[in-house]
Formats: C-alpha cells, sequence, structure tokens
C-alpha cells in the first residue's frame, strides 16, 4: 500500500502552507499533492510559487501531483489551468473533466481526481486510453461498488493498468456551488469575500437545531461533518485499494499519516472518536458508522 | 429559443403540448432517469404513448437517461438508451461517461444532449465530452453568472441549454453528495435528492419538525410555511447564527433575462419540475410560451409582466423566486 497526501483543501496563510510541506518532504508520505482545488480567489500561492514547490518537493523520493480546480466557471480559470497542464514536469490531478481534455491536448498523464464522475467500469476503460494513471474513487463509492468495478475491469485485463485511491481521511468534499458559503456565513457576497475563508483552517462548522454536526464550510465547498475515517477498514482494503489518502488537517497530519501506515502493519480495531464517520465504505449513509 | 417542458406523467405531457410547449423532457420509471420518483415517469406503454402524442403535434421529445451506472447492472441503462431510440426520441439527455460511450457508439446518429448532471461548465469540459461522445447540446449546470454564460457562448458553437424556472439546486449538479452523505442515496446513484422515504414529519412542542433520516432540517412555527425537508434548504447553526446556511427554500425564475438569454445565443429553456403536478406544468408552460413570443414580436420592449411573476411565485417553493447564480449578488 502507498501513502499520499491530498490537496490542501482549506486556505491557510502561506507561512502555514510552507511549514506543512515542509514537514512533507520528511514525512512518509508516497505521494503528494499540491495546489487549489477550490477557489481561484485563495492566492496565497500564485503558480510559480506551487511549481517552485513542487520542483523542491521532487528532489524526495515522493512522486509530486499538481492537483487544479474541481469547478471551473471563468475564462481566466480555465487559462490558468492550461497552464498547470502543460508545465512540462509534472502529472496533473484532474478535478473537472476540462483538465482531462487539456492533459489530452499536452499529452500529460492524469489522476482522476474525487471530483470527477467516474463511476463504472466502462468509464474507466474511456479514461485509460485518455491517459489515467490513477482512479482516486468518488466519495460517495463505498466497497462493494468498488469491487465490483475493478472486478469488471480485471476480467479486461485492465486493472493492472491503473492504480486505485481512496481518501481514508479528513472530512470529505460533498459539494460544489457558485455561492461562498463561508462568505454567506459572514453576510459577505463572493465578490466581496475579502477572503475569509483564510481565518477558518479547518472549514466553518454547520450543526443541526439539535446540535448534530452536519456540515463543514470551506468557500464554495460543502464537507462532510464528520470526519471520514477509513483506520479500522484498511485490512479490507487488500487488492482493490493501491493508495490511501490523508487529507491535510490544521494538526497533526502526519500523526495521522504514520497511525494509518502503522494500522497497515498491524491492524486492530480502535472505536471512531466522536464526530467520525466511515458509511460510504460500507454501502450506507456517509454520516454513518459500522 | 425552444421552449422546453418536464412531464412526469401523460398528464402533464399533455398539459405542456396544450399550453405551447416546443419541446418535452421525459424519463422512464427506473434508476436511470435522475427524477427517479415513486408513481411518476413512464413504462414501455406510457413512454410509447407520450412519443406518440409529442409526434402527432410535431413536438419534440428529449428523454432524459441521466444517472451514473451501477456495476453489474449496465444492461438497465442500455435499455432505456435502447427504447429511447426505438421510440423516435428527439434527443437523449446522458451525463454519465459509460453510457454516453454506448449511446454515440450504437447510435452514432442519435442526438445526444449533455445533461446538467454531467457538471460541464466550461470550455474544455465541453469540449472532452464533444470530442470523446459526439454530444449536440450541453445542459449547463445552475452555477454560472450571466456573465459567465455569455462568455461561454462566445467560446462554443455547440448548443447551449439553460435552466429557466424551477427548484433550485444550488451545487453543482451531478457533484453533489449531499443526500447520500444524510440517506446513502443520491442523484447520481438512485436518482433522487432527499428521498421521500427518510422523510419524517412530527409536531412537537418546539413546532412542527422535518427531518431527513431522523437529521433535523427544520423546525417550523405556526406561522411559517413548511417546506419539503431538501437538506440544503434547511435551517442550520454556524456558531451561534441559525439560519439558512445554504440557501432558503426559493425556485429559479429567469422570465426577466428572456432578452439576455436570447442575446448569449441560448437554443433552449428548460422548466424544471418533472416531479410537479399537470396544473404546475400547465402554469408554467402557458406564462413562458406568453413571455416567448412576447419577446418574439418585440424585442426591444419586452418586459416580465407583473401578473406572471406573482403566479410563478405562487407554484414556487418557499413562493419565492430568485435569479440564483445567473446574479451575481446570488454567489
Amino acid at each position: 500500500m502507498k501513502f499520499s497526501l491530498g490537496a490542501n483543501q482549506y486556505y491557510w496563510p502561506k507561512a502555514t502552507i510552507a511549514e506543512f510541506y515542509q514537514q512533507a518532504a520528511t514525512s512518509n508520505a508516497d505521494i503528494i499533492y499540491l495546489g487549489e482545488t477550490v477557489c481561484s480567489k485563495r492566492r496565497e500561492l500564485r503558480q510559480k510559487d506551487w511549481l517552485n514547490l513542487a520542483k523542491e518537493l521532487a528532489k524526495t523520493n515522493k512522486q509530486i501531483v499538481l492537483s487544479t480546480m474541481a469547478l471551473l466557471e471563468a475564462p481566466s480559470e480555465v487559462m490558468l489551468l492550461q497552464k498547470y497542464c502543460a508545465n512540462g514536469e509534472f502529472i496533473i490531478e484532474a478535478n473537472d473533466v476540462g483538465a482531462i481534455e487539456l492533459c489530452r491536448q499536452n499529452k500529460v498523464e492524469f489522476v482522476c481526481g474525487q471530483a470527477i464522475n467516474a463511476y463504472n467500469a466502462p468509464a474507466l476503460k474511456r479514461l485509460l486510453g485518455m491517459g489515467m494513471q490513477r482512479w482516486v474513487t468518488p466519495v460517495e463509492l463505498g466497497r462493494d461498488w468498488i469491487k465490483q468495478t475493478l472486478d469488471e475491469l480485471d476480467s479486461q485485463n485492465l486493472r493492472a493498468k491503473f492504480e486505485v485511491e481512496i481518501q481514508a481521511y479528513g472530512h470529505l468534499p460533498l459539494a460544489y456551488s457558485a455561492r461562498c458559503f463561508t462568505a454567506r456565513s459572514e453576510n459577505k457576497s463572493k465578490d466581496e469575500c475579502q477572503l475569509c475563508c483564510i481565518n477558518y483552517p479547518r472549514g466553518r462548522l454547520v450543526d443541526s437545531q439539535e446540535d448534530k454536526q452536519l456540515f463543514v464550510l470551506n468557500g464554495i465547498q460543502t464537507m462532510s461533518g464528520d470526519c471520514y475515517n477509513l483506520s479500522n477498514d484498511i485490512a479490507s482494503m487488500e487488492n482493490l485499494i493501491d493508495v490511501i489518502r490523508i487529507s491535510p488537517q490544521a494538526e497533526n497530519t502526519f500523526t495521522i499519516l504514520d497511525d494509518f501506515i502503522a494500522r497497515e502493519q498491524h491492524s486492530e480495531y480502535r472505536k471512531l472518536p466522536t464526530n467520525h464517520a466511515n458509511g460510504y465504505w460500507h454501502e450506507i449513509a456517509g454520516m454513518q458508522t459500522i | 429559443m425552444e421552449l422546453l417542458c418536464p412531464a412526469g406523467s401523460l398528464p402533464a405531457v399533455k398539459a405542456a403540448l396544450e399550453h405551447g410547449a416546443d419541446a418535452i423532457f421525459i424519463g422512464m420509471n427506473n434508476e436511470t432517469n435522475a427524477r427517479h420518483f415513486a408513481g411518476l415517469n413512464f413504462n414501455d406503454k406510457r413512454i410509447l404513448q407520450a412519443a406518440n402524442l409529442i409526434n402527432q403535434q410535431n413536438k419534440d421529445l428529449h428523454i432524459a437517461i441521466n444517472t451514473f451506472a451501477r456495476p453489474g447492472d449496465f444492461k438497465a441503462w442500455k435499455y432505456s438508451v435502447d427504447k429511447a431510440v426505438d421510440i423516435g426520441a428527439k434527443a437523449l439527455i446522458i451525463a454519465d461517461m459509460a453510457v454516453l460511450d454506448y449511446a454515440a457508439d450504437k447510435y452514432p446518429q442519435a442526438e445526444i444532449h449533455l445533461s446538467v448532471q454531467a457538471s460541464a461548465t466550461n470550455k474544455a469540459a465541453i469540449d472532452f465530452y464533444r470530442n470523446n461522445f459526439n454530444i449536440h447540446r450541453v445542459v449547463l449546470p445552475r452555477v454560472l453568472s450571466l456573465q459567465q454564460v455569455k462568455q461561454l457562448s462566445r467560446q462554443t458553437d455547440i448548443e447551449l441549454e439553460v435552466f429557466a424556472f424551477g427548484s433550485l439546486c444550488i451545487m453543482a449538479e451531478g457533484r453533489c453528495y449531499l443526500s447520500s452523505y444524510l440517506t446513502g442515496e443520491s442523484p447520481n446513484t438512485v436518482g433522487a435528492c432527499s428521498p421521500a422515504k427518510y422523510v419524517n414529519w412530527q409536531q412537537t412542542d418546539d413546532g412542527l419538525e422535518s427531518r431527513l433520516n431522523d437529521v433535523l432540517i427544520d423546525r417550523y412555527q405556526d406561522d411559517e410555511n413548511a417546506g419539503y425537508p431538501t437538506l440544503c434548504k434547511g435551517r442550520f447553526k454556524v456558531d451561534d447564527n441559525l439560519y439558512h446556511a445554504l440557501e432558503e427554500p426559493t425556485s429559479l425564475n429567469t422570465i426577466d433575462l428572456i432578452p439576455e438569454l436570447a442575446k448569449a445565443n441560448i437554443a433552449s429553456v428548460k422548466i424544471e419540475g418533472r416531479q410537479r403536478s399537470p396544473a404546475y406544468v400547465a402554469t408554467v408552460t402557458r406564462l413562458w410560451r406568453q413571455a416567448l413570443d412576447k419577446y418574439q414580436q418585440d424585442p426591444e420592449n419586452y418586459r416580465a409582466d407583473p401578473s406572471w411573476m406573482t403566479e410563478l411565485g405562487n407554484i414556487s417553493e418557499g413562493s419565492q423566486t430568485t435569479l440564483g447564480a445567473y446574479h451575481r449578488s446570488w454567489q
């Protein structure tokens, strides 16, 4: 099993990002995804900064992947994406099919990100033909769905041609909107957001009127209220999942990463903390826990 | 601009035809369509009747096959595609790459419209689907501002269809998993958002409570209108603020924007609501027909009639309407 750090979903100050990736460089992660995937107004690091960071991190033995935006609305965003796809050095994590099209034009291989709806074997077969190296499973798919899909590809001798990755830790990106919900929570419009999401390094919690933690607001993204946590499910990923993804957290990311690595070697059941869930993997509501 | 109206039953098809639809979109009563609700939609016999009614009046039939195929069950999606072609539908509305691949390969002459559930919001994404699956038209997600719709229209010569009226999805369609997070079922996987079987209403001392899979979505006092607990339209708490954290119960209404949409070269305006009654279909179709005809007759002096707004408001969620993402201040 390999382990990856997904692209950071939150908006952190430049110094915090730098510090995080300094630690990432010496961490036990095999793969590091870099880049802004949520909102093009988040520019603590600009494109050249991300590319420089990628070059720096590439000096370690890790695979570096440039992650790209999930929701592309303005032509300027597509132009920036085009520059990423033409970087000439790093492969791309596509989070919109537009990135796949630009990768194809630039003859760049890609990781099919979790925001792309590749739900079944015929879709993955087409994506393989376009240069897909790795499939990050859509957040709502569980083990049985993934297994059936991969079995079908195996029967066509296609399974060995790509890797399968799953986000195993962190709040799940559940939706993308034109609206910025963090700005809305401060009574601001998106055009006058003042980049207020930088004040919420863990996003903003949304609770029901009965204090059940439902969602996390993260700019235009709505995330799961519970932290997805598949630490008890690593054994059931055997022969299915090649890469376990840890989504960067404001605290303890590398302790969590090391814990997952240790749990792969010695699996032991531990009760999940409050507000953690693993429902999707078990084909039930995402917020539930088995 | 084509007026494209929804129908979940034969009476709704008749209502749309009677009140001036140019085209009607429907789906089969199986999991291949993103409005898969009990008691709605068309079996093999009914879909043929619908096709005949629509053909007799020289109107167009579009069939939505716009969920994502479950592994092992792909035959259901193939069946829907085969059936749609067999009964002579003018267009197939498809989202899943697997289904697009099947339809484009088996029926190269079929007119394929990219469903809103495929979430194509930019030129590169449109090129992706066009180059790989020979699509003819794109239904744009309800996340673009009017300015962005215009920019996109200038960048591509593919036909564009926009949502003009009806329930407002505030997330990029096809990429919203909120429903499966709470219930295990989503538009992508089973063709339903916030499915009715998980809904529960209870009168309590604190007010009328609506729940989805036991999660409290909203609580209404006696003087408040209670709405269906679509989970993105509930009242939740952020810190100590209780408000509609994502969106209020409201419907999209762009009847004011007809001139702008026409200038943006929009091919078709779509009315949402296959799950709504024939009376709803009749009212919306009649008013939008009037509006489009009025614009056609005198584009320079087009103004939405206040009485249309009142009537449309009455059949809207929460009795209120919005321009949604088309207007930047909403975002």
